[in-house]
């Protein structure tokens, strides 16, 4: 069925810019009780969690935790730029915060990466 | 009866227009490309050479009363105030009612919507005064008025609400413009319902459900801001909150 | 979204907005050279600051996703969720106790 093509602002990078912060934050939200029940497992004992660590060292979990780093600052920056919106008085430049926090969060995940794979 | 001041190019364009209601469908007609020409014009031409049945409005053609609002290639515009040769996209273009309203018939949407969430924003003078008193001498240096005349000359197009997704999202939510309104009512000092407008405007659907996706502010044909305008409102009633006076 | 759950959210993020500061900083640290249960617990066992961060830092994530869990939901869940006050409320509730027990049980696991 057919119906009118009435989304074209889904393009505009502030638009975009909203969509990461949403995303990134529920698939934190997501992440969270994972993490939780991972770090849980020292209760049983140190030497599981000890297990679970060593499974993290494959290069494809780094890459996955290195995601999560990046989504962390991302959300972090965007929501920082909402923070100031909401809270003080109304500055341009909006395009240029947005575009900087994706930076950050580049930068943050490159950096987890450098740690990790460089010691 | 040809346009006076019509150039013609001598090339058309195909112009996709949406007719019925909701479950309607596009219809393709051939239109002349006209030197200067709008969206406004194309659909003129069609409705008056083509296809007498399209249904649209307009008023004043020159970009002051918004009646003329209408989703061209998928953003809501003034179709009065946007140039073919700015928006055709490889001799093509696509004109659709303004979004999240009712479609009554092709390019015709009913705006109670709209009006109705401007009303349960409390986008209406209250008067502190009475015809007796002076009139009230508000300098335009003030402040106050600066925020209010930052905001003042929204007329209601709905272009706004209809580039929301947040609107589209949350059916309570009020929307730009009847939030922009309200914040120029807060800040206006001759105004004494802000008691019951802070609380209208804190409830579910309120200003609170912004999720600053900026769109309105992006394509307010005027200039306005309601993305400002709703932080401020998010300010102001945080501020009653922790006094208690919204609950 | 109303005026209280804006200001429960917008509260804990500006609250977790050094936290995670920190905890990204904690992580960058911590990584270097591989991470091991040794290393963190050698920490965290029997550290008061720790302990009070970390649980602060829980406390203030399950407030705060919760309520952008209903958010979302409200918008982008299912149309007989979204219409439901009640349901959402539920929801956000139920993942915010999620987060909340076993986040704290997280933090005693590695202090305690």
């Amino acid at each position: 069925m057919a119906a009118p093509r009435t989304t074209g602002y889904r393009r505009d990078a502030l638009w975009l810019a909203a969509m990461v912060h949403r995303v990134s934050g529920l698939l934190l939200a997501c992440f969270l009780p994972v993490h939780f029940l991972v770090l849980g497992l020292a209760i049983e004992s140190e030497a599981r969690l000890d297990g679970f660590l060593r499974w993290t060292d494959r290069p494809l979990v780094k890459l996955a935790e290195a995601v999560l780093v990046a989504l962390l600052a991302v959300h972090l920056a965007g929501g920082l730029r909402l923070l100031l919106i909401e809270n003080l008085s109304w500055r341009g430049g909006q395009k240029r915060m947005a575009a900087a926090a994706l930076l950050a969060a580049v930068v943050a995940g490159l950096l987890f990466l450098a740690v990790t794979a460089l010691p | 009866m040809q346009q006076a001041t019509e150039q013609s190019t001598g090339r058309t364009i195909a112009v996709a227009i949406w007719r019925g209601g909701a479950d309607g469908d596009y219809q393709t007609f051939e239109v002349p490309l006209g030197a200067n020409q709008t969206v406004l014009d194309v659909v003129t031409y069609v409705q008056r050479h083509l296809d007498p049945t399209l249904s649209y409005r307009f008023a004043c053609r020159v970009g002051v009363c918004g009646s003329c609002a209408m989703t061209v290639n998928g953003r809501p515009r003034w179709t009065c105030r946007t140039h073919v040769s700015k928006v055709v996209e490889n001799g093509r273009l696509e004109i659709a009612p303004l979004a999240n309203l009712p479609v009554i018939k092709d390019l015709a949407t009913d705006m109670s919507r709209f009006f109705e969430k401007w009303q349960a924003a409390k986008g209406v003078f209250a008067p502190s005064a009475t015809r007796g008193e002076p009139i009230a001498a508000i300098s335009p240096a003030t402040p106050e008025r600066r925020i209010v005349d930052a905001a003042i000359e929204c007329i209601n197009c709905g272009v706004c609400f209809a580039a929301c997704d947040t609107v589209r999202w949350n059916e309570d939510y009020l929307g730009p413009a009847a939030l922009n309104r309200a914040w120029t009512l807060v800040n206006d000092v001759r105004d004494a319902g802000n008691g019951e407008r802070l609380y209208a405007v804190s409830r579910d659907g309120g200003c609170h459900a912004c999720h600053t996706h900026q769109s309105c502010e992006r394509h307010c044909p005027v200039g306005l801001n309601p993305t400002a305008s709703i932080a401020g409102l998010k300010r102001r009633t945080m501020a009653a909150y922790i006094r208690g006076e919204v609950t | 979204m109303n005026v209280h759950l804006y200001v429960l959210q917008r509260l804990t993020a500006a609250l977790m907005a050094p936290l995670v500061l920190v905890h990204l900083v904690v992580i960058l640290y911590a990584t270097r050279n591989g991470v091991s249960a040794a290393e963190i617990l050698g920490r965290t066992r029997g550290s008061l600051v720790w302990g009070l961060f970390y649980a602060l830092f829980v406390a203030a994530a399950a407030v705060h996703g919760s309520i952008g869990l209903r958010a979302i939901l409200r918008e982008w869940g299912p149309r007989s969720l979204a219409a439901s006050p009640r349901g959402l409320d539920f929801a956000m509730y139920a993942f915010g106790a999620v987060l909340l027990a076993l986040g704290l049980r997280a933090v005693a696991s590695v202090v305690l």
